[in-house]
């Protein structure tokens, strides 16, 4: 399993915990992210899947814990810093794309670079070859809403990978696809993330997703409860 | 770490989702109706309906030249073909065969008979579970570990369906073994969720 170069995980969270009003998301959940590897994160409705996420992604802040990227303590970051890291060296897919409404699939490509500072011909040139690799570059002057659901996930999935991430936060990326559509999508994420290099964390509830991981881990109750079967597997 | 796990060698055969489209679809078949279908397009002899049989299944297990003979005698016997002749093409002298109406019927019935689902299926997980709770062992740990051995067999299907030149029969087989052993995953959800009840149910009993 590949990390940085100084041997340690990319991403790290330990111990995290996390409630929204009385409920409570995460108790204690902890993991390692290696650069490149392609991880899913598992377990029931309600478990803590997004919260985690959310928490590793610097979306939002536990309320005990650590979250270390690189040399980083996530958890303790400005928000100026945390914005410049999810613009730059994260890619976020959720569930419904998220796509603007009002942008071609094109411009919606372009927009991760031009607001780090690219200009619109370079950022449209280079969003057009990322359509490209996820085959839809002949939706590229076409909205959201005249998209088919799996055509706007690739297109979110270029968005996510434009910018040459270190890590992409795929949150139920095939959660609203039917099976077929589904499994292009996770085909197109997996083959581009693996040629570039890039890390995932992967969300899903459903184990076919899961299965186009290297590794799973598995959260009941904002825990992760598989650490002890994958121990007793390696022996 | 899962990927350093190291099963039987049966477990990390490349071709598993193959072998087990064999078993579970291509065995229940009956040859004489694959005979029937091949014959379907037109006369053919022995050797050519093995090799054509060898080529449209190819994760089959390749027909033998004893087993073609023979089925090809009893379908002459049931009426269901006929020969039509000898021929050579430059090579031996083989006899030819050819479908019957009534062979072309009883294909015709076979292709549009709906296969019953199984009433039951045989739960080995289940047994251990609750042999597991009879020992006073560790049920919840049994499940976690078969359901890691159920995700490394569908990570190894899902790298062999996504492999590239994947042709769609290797895809879909691999669909087929991925299907069942997510549903298993789905029960073991269930099971592991519901382990306080069933504990109290077997040991009462």
């Amino acid at each position: 399993m590949s990390t940085d170069d100084n041997g340690t995980p990319l991403l790290a969270a330990r111990g995290l915990v996390k409630a929204h009003g009385k409920t409570q998301a995460l108790r204690g959940a902890a993991l390692e992210l290696r650069a490149g590897e392609i991880l899913a994160v598992t377990g029931a409705s309600g478990s803590g899947k997004s919260t985690l996420l959310h928490c590793l992604a610097g979306i939002v802040r536990p309320d005990q814990g650590s979250v270390v990227y690189g040399q980083e303590r996530l958890d303790q970051l400005p928000e100026r810093r945390l914005s410049e890291l999810r613009r730059t060296e994260f890619g976020v897919v959720f569930q419904f794309g998220q796509l603007i409404p009002e942008l071609t699939a094109l411009d919606n490509v372009a927009l991760p670079l031009m607001l780090s500072g690219a200009g619109r011909r370079e950022a449209q040139g280079k969003a057009g070859e990322w359509l490209e690799r996820f085959g839809v570059r002949g939706q590229k002057d076409l909205r959201p809403g005249e998209m088919s659901g799996g055509q706007a996930q690739r297109v979110s999935l270029a968005r996510a990978l434009v910018t040459g991430p270190k890590v992409v936060f795929a949150d139920e990326p095939t959660g609203a696809l039917d099976s077929l559509a589904g499994e292009q999508v996770m085909t197109a994420l997996v083959h581009t993330a693996r040629e570039a290099g890039t890390a995932v964390l992967l969300i899903t509830h459903d184990a076919q997703v899961a299965a186009y991981a290297d590794r799973e881990v598995w959260l009941r109750d904002g825990a992760v409860v598989s650490e002890h079967a994958q121990q007793e597997m390696a022996r | 770490m899962i990927g350093r796990f190291r099963p039987g060698p049966r477990f990390f055969t490349e071709d598993y989702s193959l072998s087990t489209y064999c078993e579970c679809i291509l065995s229940p078949m009956s040859t004489r109706h694959i005979l029937l279908g091949l014959l379907a397009g037109g006369p053919s002899h022995g050797y050519d309906l093995k090799r054509r049989h060898d080529e449209r299944f190819p994760q089959a297990r390749p027909l033998a030249y004893g087993q073609v003979y023979t089925t090809l005698q009893r379908l002459v016997r049931d009426g269901l073909a006929e020969v039509e002749g000898t021929g050579s093409e430059g090579g031996p002298e083989r006899t030819l065969y050819r479908s019957t109406e009534a062979g072309g019927r009883e294909l015709t019935r076979w292709t549009g008979e709906i296969t019953p689902p199984a009433p039951f299926v045989t739960n080995e997980i289940f047994a251990k579970v609750v042999v597991t709770i009879l020992a006073a062992g560790d049920p919840a740990g049994h499940l976690q570990l078969q359901r890691a051995a159920h995700m490394a067999r569908m990570r190894e299907l899902t790298a062999v369906k996504t492999a590239p030149g994947a042709d769609l029969t290797t895809v879909l087989s691999a669909d087929y073994a991925l299907t069942h052993l997510d549903a298993d995953l789905r029960w073991m959800t269930t099971t592991a969720a519901r382990l306080t009840t069933l504990t109290a149910e077997v040991t009462a009993a």
